[in-house]
């Protein structure tokens, strides 16, 4: 387990963009990973207020939501044509936008930044299309290394459940027809997704991933990563780290209490 | 460093570069039309045109929202889409495809925005190596005297106007290309460019590119590159 304690101020992973002063960010960023209808949307609807609850300022954000680029990647989208390249340089100027515009303000500010998917995804999409993984490394490079990344982690047969009862069709993009997987939709979202899985996994080591079991109910996938978050805070000399006790008795078999049990003489 | 993709052909890739006001958009019209009546099947492709992305970067320009970062990125979305939609599949038929500024254009104006260098260069490494390369080489003065005299509208960002050069746009405008010539300047030896002086007669300049293609390219065309001929042969064939 990562020690969040000793954590440098935020920084970024290879390269510095210009006129950003890293070391005013005072805020925590949390990134909540994973692939399509794995439910990271439902986990950050939960953990918004719960962080506010905490007496947290907290900005959510999430990817092509960016006043620059999110109208014109969704319309991109509706197309034929966005060849992968361009669909990762796309999402990567969204990226830049939200980043630059609204993320690093709101960190500057102190606030807590909760956002749904990071670069992670647009890498994760960039290698499974075949992309030179070295190339979209160094190109979202710009991008802060985050106080924490939880990566909801599923398999492809607990997707396909979620997206046939929660959404009832299947997606052109989460299921890779734009270089066809398979022969159908269902064959291509399978080979795809299993992919994208795969490659999330490599991401895990290298990029620190917190990875949670989310084929468990949402309610318990929900615990664990307030528990995660709950790390983030500890040792802060900040009014929420007071709130630590309320925290953390939600986690009952957490591997932080177990750790903290240990710990003792 | 590689910089680029090799092109694998059978097609030829031809690329002009320089500073607004050099020139080079006239000579590359003129050289296309060469091109064609000299047989070859010839594409163009002119900088930030691709209609994907057209809508956000005016949407950014007009609300004056780009930073450096994210105008490079832009511009990169706009090249990719090009490079993968159009020059790629054009160069893999056997066509001439002509590019009104390449990747270079975004080496020299996302250094002088302050962008590092390495992350720049790196974004465009799935571009293709150009088979032939021009810049065109001209004085700043000589280039805003073409510019100032014929436009009196500059633009925010052609201009430079976001880097806080100057309030006066004209004079951002001068100190931005001046950075942005002494860029490719730097880059000259470097990315093999063939330099073309650009204060001789538009005459002169034509002639000498012309010279540089044939003894490039050869006095017939080469194998596999599309030509009028070649389809008529096709067809009778």
């Amino acid at each position: 387990m990562p020690d969040y304690k000793d954590r440098p101020p935020l920084s970024y992973y290879s390269t510095a963009l210009p006129g950003v002063d890293y070391s005013e960010l005072q805020g925590k960023l949390i990134v909540v990973e994973g692939p399509d209808a794995v439910g990271r949307s439902t986990q950050i609807r939960g953990l918004k207020p719960w962080l506010e609850e905490a007496g947290h300022a907290v900005l959510d954000t999430g990817m092509a939501r960016s006043a620059l680029a999110g109208k014109g990647i969704k319309e991109a989208k509706q197309g034929n044509t966005l060849g992968s390249i361009t669909m990762t340089l796309y999402y990567l100027t969204d990226f830049a936008d939200r980043l630059e515009n609204e993320i690093i303000p709101a960190l500057r500010a102190g606030v807590v930044v909760l956002t749904d998917r990071y670069i992670y995804s647009v890498m994760a999409r960039a290698i499974a299309r075949g992309e030179n993984r070295a190339w979209i490394e160094k190109t979202a490079g710009f991008a802060l290394v985050p106080h924490a990344v939880l990566y909801l982690r599923a398999d492809v047969p607990d997707l396909i459940s979620r997206v046939v009862v929660g959404r009832g069709a299947f997606d052109f993009w989460e299921s890779g027809m734009d270089l066809r997987f398979g022969r159908n939709m269902f064959d291509s979202f399978v080979r795809y997704q299993s992919r994208l899985i795969r490659v999330f996994d490599s991401l895990a080591a290298p990029y620190n991933f917190q990875v949670i079991d989310a084929t468990r109910p949402p309610v318990e996938v929900f615990e664990s990563l307030k528990a995660s978050v709950a790390r983030i805070f500890d040792g802060d000399d900040n009014p929420a780290a007071g709130r630590r006790k309320s925290v953390r008795p939600a986690h009952p078999s957490g591997s932080f209490r177990a750790a903290a049990t240990r710990r003792k003489p | 460093m590689q910089f680029f993709l090799p092109n694998r052909g059978p097609g030829r890739l031809i690329v002009v570069e320089g500073i607004d006001g050099s020139g080079k958009s006239t000579q590359i019209a003129l050289l296309s039309q060469w091109l064609r009546l000299r047989g070859y099947a010839v594409a163009f492709s002119e900088w930030n045109s691709s209609p994907l992305v057209h809508e956000t970067t005016r949407r950014g320009k007009r609300k004056e929202m780009f930073t450096p970062t994210s105008f490079s990125l832009i511009h990169a979305t706009d090249f990719a889409d090009r490079m993968e939609r159009y020059i790629i599949p054009l160069l893999k038929a056997g066509a001439v495809v002509c590019a009104d500024r390449y990747a270079y254009t975004a080496f020299a104006r996302d250094m002088v925005r302050g962008v590092d260098r390495a992350w720049v260069r790196n974004i465009y490494r799935f571009a293709l190596k150009p088979d032939l390369a021009f810049y065109f080489k001209v004085p700043l003065e000589v280039a805003l005297g073409r510019i100032l005299g014929g436009r009196n509208a500059l633009k925010y960002y052609e201009a430079g106007m976001d880097l806080g050069l100057s309030r006066n746009i004209e004079e951002s405008f001068r100190i931005f290309q001046g950075r942005i010539l002494a860029e490719y300047e730097s880059m000259i030896e470097e990315m093999g460019f063939h330099v073309i002086d650009a204060t001789k007669s538009i005459e002169a300049q034509q002639k000498e590119m012309r010279r540089v293609v044939l003894r490039e390219f050869g006095v017939t065309r080469p194998p596999g590159v599309l030509g009028v001929e070649l389809n008529a042969a096709r067809l009778h064939a």
